[in-house]
């Protein structure tokens, strides 16, 4: 899908249907979503959505239009400067060295998480872009699972 | 006060001021009927069909311009419900619906008569709620109602559960509302309206495009102001029919796909659209870049998201249009000049006169077009006229004097059939001294036409005039122009004895065939004060003009049958 990628953060109700009004949202309107995550934020009754998504101007300007239109939505962030992570869990056979695998994940600012009888899991925490490069980097050590997070951001 | 769940809902809607319920009974809402049968502060009105319950209290909520309140119970009652929901929401129209739910601990498990209302109805909503605790429920009232009023008006669904309902606790009806994530911005930016009213001062050829917005925010009379106070000329989409009033000069009509010419060409030579409370909808606009193409854009709407949507605008001015309209008018007082726009005023008269809003009448046969002219004539302003969906609807919007808004009821934005007759009876539920007419064809009419009993039990003596040429005639229209005249499933030549029909159900009916019979029969109707059915024959290749094809530039319209068939 072509367009300009935009994060939106989206601060919510924290109630039981709020995250299907969101993606209903976007799937009844034919808006793309390319990750999307939630959780709670510590003590209040608000929710945080992440959501990166695709389209052109006047997409986008509808997204974040439609949102605020959502009655448990307080607010719809778009901001220049967000500050985005993303984090990676990946699963490689015992085989593979973990030397290295500890050197690359620590590159993306992450390390091991886990090594197991037959499996080693390794962890990264990054940008988006750079998320990109480890998924490419990591290739060579024969991954058997792969699972990405989602963007989180924040405003700077 | 201690009560049950179900005497809470009732209690909620008398505090609300609520004074008639279209509803059905079903299980799943049983608690809540059996307070309804013990109290006195409203009346219940049985429909037939719950689509039928919608669309009346839809229909109540148009004429009076209060919140319209409808009740269903779970499952196919629900579901029955909800393309009066959509009907609604389309047209941005304030109601309450009260669905029954299956019992909280059934939710979930497939049970009897169970359907996930909440997910069903969430696109075709304002907002819903399902109630899960019995201390929410006064609070969700509360809401339901403040939210389907406010900002862009539209319809809030209540799903019940049958265990809250039965459960007794604390009744306190909240005094005032508080959701922290909901603030409507009602007063447009100070700045913007400043910049807009520059614009206006030096346009040379502006033109008001005024939609249905400016009938729910009841700002008709402001708007006409605006109007006179520049001498600018008008256009009216279908959902804004009345506002300005047929005999007013400043008028050119309604544009879009059936529009008259004089108002299409408005919009196409215009150098500044002043939008109050339309949508730019694909049947008003037409091809979207020829469209307005010359003219600057201001657009006031309550609505952001309708705010450069579609076109783009350059003045966007997020509020109710009663305020902006006052400050607009504010601002333009002293400064406006009347007679600058003389030249632009005669430029349309001209067009107008070129090829007025008009049709060929027969001695031989009823012309559809001529039925709403003599309706309008006989009536006038005292009608309430409602419509289904199709030629009739457009014959109507087009040709019927509508003075005043809330005159006009019909379903602009989903285009539901079925839609005008139990509208028309929520419409004479609300305004009982007004004669109220359902303008209707004869595929419409059978959509809800269940509803004669309805009429007929609680004495609703609402008209219904059924253009019938035997055909689903918008349809068989684009065969005509746009599939060779292959007239696929239209032909509705099978049909029901209308006048037998209506009279079954105690009801009046009436045939008629020509002119003099249509009058002796409208005002027999009139008189018997009962529920009817007046069955025209009329002109059965008649044909909606003048069109816009679909996709098409507003100024290329086929404006008779002769250039069509060239």
């Amino acid at each position: 899908m072509s367009g300009t990628r935009r994060v939106i953060s989206v601060l919510v109700e924290n109630e039981s249907s709020v995250l299907a009004r969101v993606s209903g949202l976007f799937a009844a309107r034919g808006y793309n979503i390319e990750t999307l995550t939630v959780a709670p934020l510590p003590d209040t009754n608000r929710s945080r959505i992440t959501i990166v998504t695709k389209g052109s101007e006047r997409i986008l300007e509808q997204i974040s239009k439609q949102l605020h239109k959502l009655i448990p939505i307080y607010k719809v962030v778009e901001h220049e400067e967000m500050v985005e992570k993303e984090m990676v869990l990946v699963k490689l056979p015992i085989e593979e060295s973990l030397a290295d695998i500890q050197a690359l994940c620590s590159a993306y600012n992450g390390g091991i998480a886990n090594v197991g009888m037959d499996i080693i899991i390794g962890m990264v925490a990054d940008e988006p872009r750079r998320v990109k490069h480890f998924l490419e980097a990591i290739k060579r050590y024969n991954p058997i699972e792969i699972v990405r997070g989602g963007v989180v951001a924040i405003e700077r | 006060m201690k009560m049950n769940g179900a005497r809470m809902v009732c209690e909620a809607l008398i505090a609300e001021g609520v004074k008639t319920v279209f509803g059905y009974p079903g299980g799943a809402i049983m608690n809540v009927y059996d307070e309804i049968y013990k109290q006195d502060g409203f009346e219940h009105i049985l429909n037939r069909h719950e689509q039928a319950s919608v669309h009346a209290a839809d229909g109540y909520a148009r004429a009076t311009g209060k919140v319209g309140v409808a009740m269903v119970t779970s499952g196919p009652g629900f579901t029955n419900a909800v393309t009066g929901l959509a009907t609604a929401y389309m047209d941005s129209i304030p109601m309450v619906i009260i669905s029954g739910q299956v019992p909280l601990a059934l939710i979930g498990t497939d049970g009897f008569q169970e359907i996930d209302a909440i997910g069903i109805s969430r696109q075709c909503t304002k907002h819903n709620f399902l109630v899960r605790e019995l201390s929410e429920l006064p609070r969700i009232m509360k809401e339901a109602f403040h939210i389907a009023r406010t900002g862009r008006p539209g319809p809030v669904l209540v799903d019940v559960p049958k265990d809250i309902t039965a459960e007794i606790g604390d009744f306190i009806y909240p005094d005032s509302v508080n959701i922290p994530s909901y603030k409507p911005t009602v007063k447009g930016n100070k700045r913007q309206i400043e910049k807009a009213i520059d614009a206006i001062l030096k346009a040379k050829k502006p033109l008001l495009y005024i939609g249905g917005g400016v009938v729910l925010s009841n700002a008709s009379d402001l708007v006409r102001k605006l109007a006179d106070m520049g001498q600018i000329p008008a256009v009216e989409t279908l959902m804004a029919r009345g506002v300005m009033g047929a005999s007013n000069p400043l008028l050119q009509g309604m544009l879009g796909m059936h529009g008259n010419y004089g108002s299409n060409m408005a919009m196409s030579e215009t150098d500044l659209v002043i939008s109050l409370g339309a949508r730019f909808d694909d049947r008003v606009t037409g091809k979207l870049s020829e469209f307005a193409k010359y003219a600057d854009v201001i657009h006031v709407d309550i609505d952001a998201a309708n705010i450069g949507k579609l076109v783009d605008v350059d003045y966007p001015i997020v509020g109710d249009v009663t305020h902006v309209v006052e400050k607009m008018i504010e601002g333009l007082e002293g400064k406006i000049n009347p007679d600058k726009y003389t030249d632009w005023r005669e430029v349309l008269e001209r067009y107008d006169n070129l090829h007025p809003q008009s049709f060929t009448d027969s001695d031989t046969v009823i012309k559809p077009q001529w039925v709403i002219e003599r309706i309008g004539e006989l009536l006038g302003e005292q009608a309430i006229i409602t419509s289904d969906v199709g030629q009739h609807q457009m014959w109507a919007a087009q040709h019927y004097p509508f003075d005043r808004p809330r005159q006009w009821i019909n379903s602009g934005g989903l285009g539901t059939m079925g839609f005008g007759f139990p509208a028309a009876l929520g419409a004479k539920r609300g305004c009982p001294d007004k004669t109220v007419i359902n303008i209707t064809g004869d595929g419409s009419i059978l959509m809800n036409v269940q509803e004669l009993v309805t009429a007929s039990e609680y004495k609703i003596p609402v008209i219904n005039v059924i253009l019938n040429n035997h055909f689903l005639g918008m349809v068989r229209q684009w065969q005509t122009f746009f599939y060779e005249a292959r007239y696929a499933e239209t032909d509705l030549s099978y049909q029901p004895n209308f006048k037998a029909l209506a009279e079954s159900c105690g009801g009046i009916g009436y045939d008629v065939t020509t002119k003099e019979e249509f009058d002796s029969a409208l005002k027999d109707a009139i008189k018997k004060d009962k529920v009817a059915f007046i069955n025209v024959a009329v002109n059965r290749f008649e044909n909606v003009l003048p069109m816009v094809p679909a996709g098409g530039a507003l100024y290329n319209m086929i404006l008779d049958d002769q250039q069509k068939e060239k």
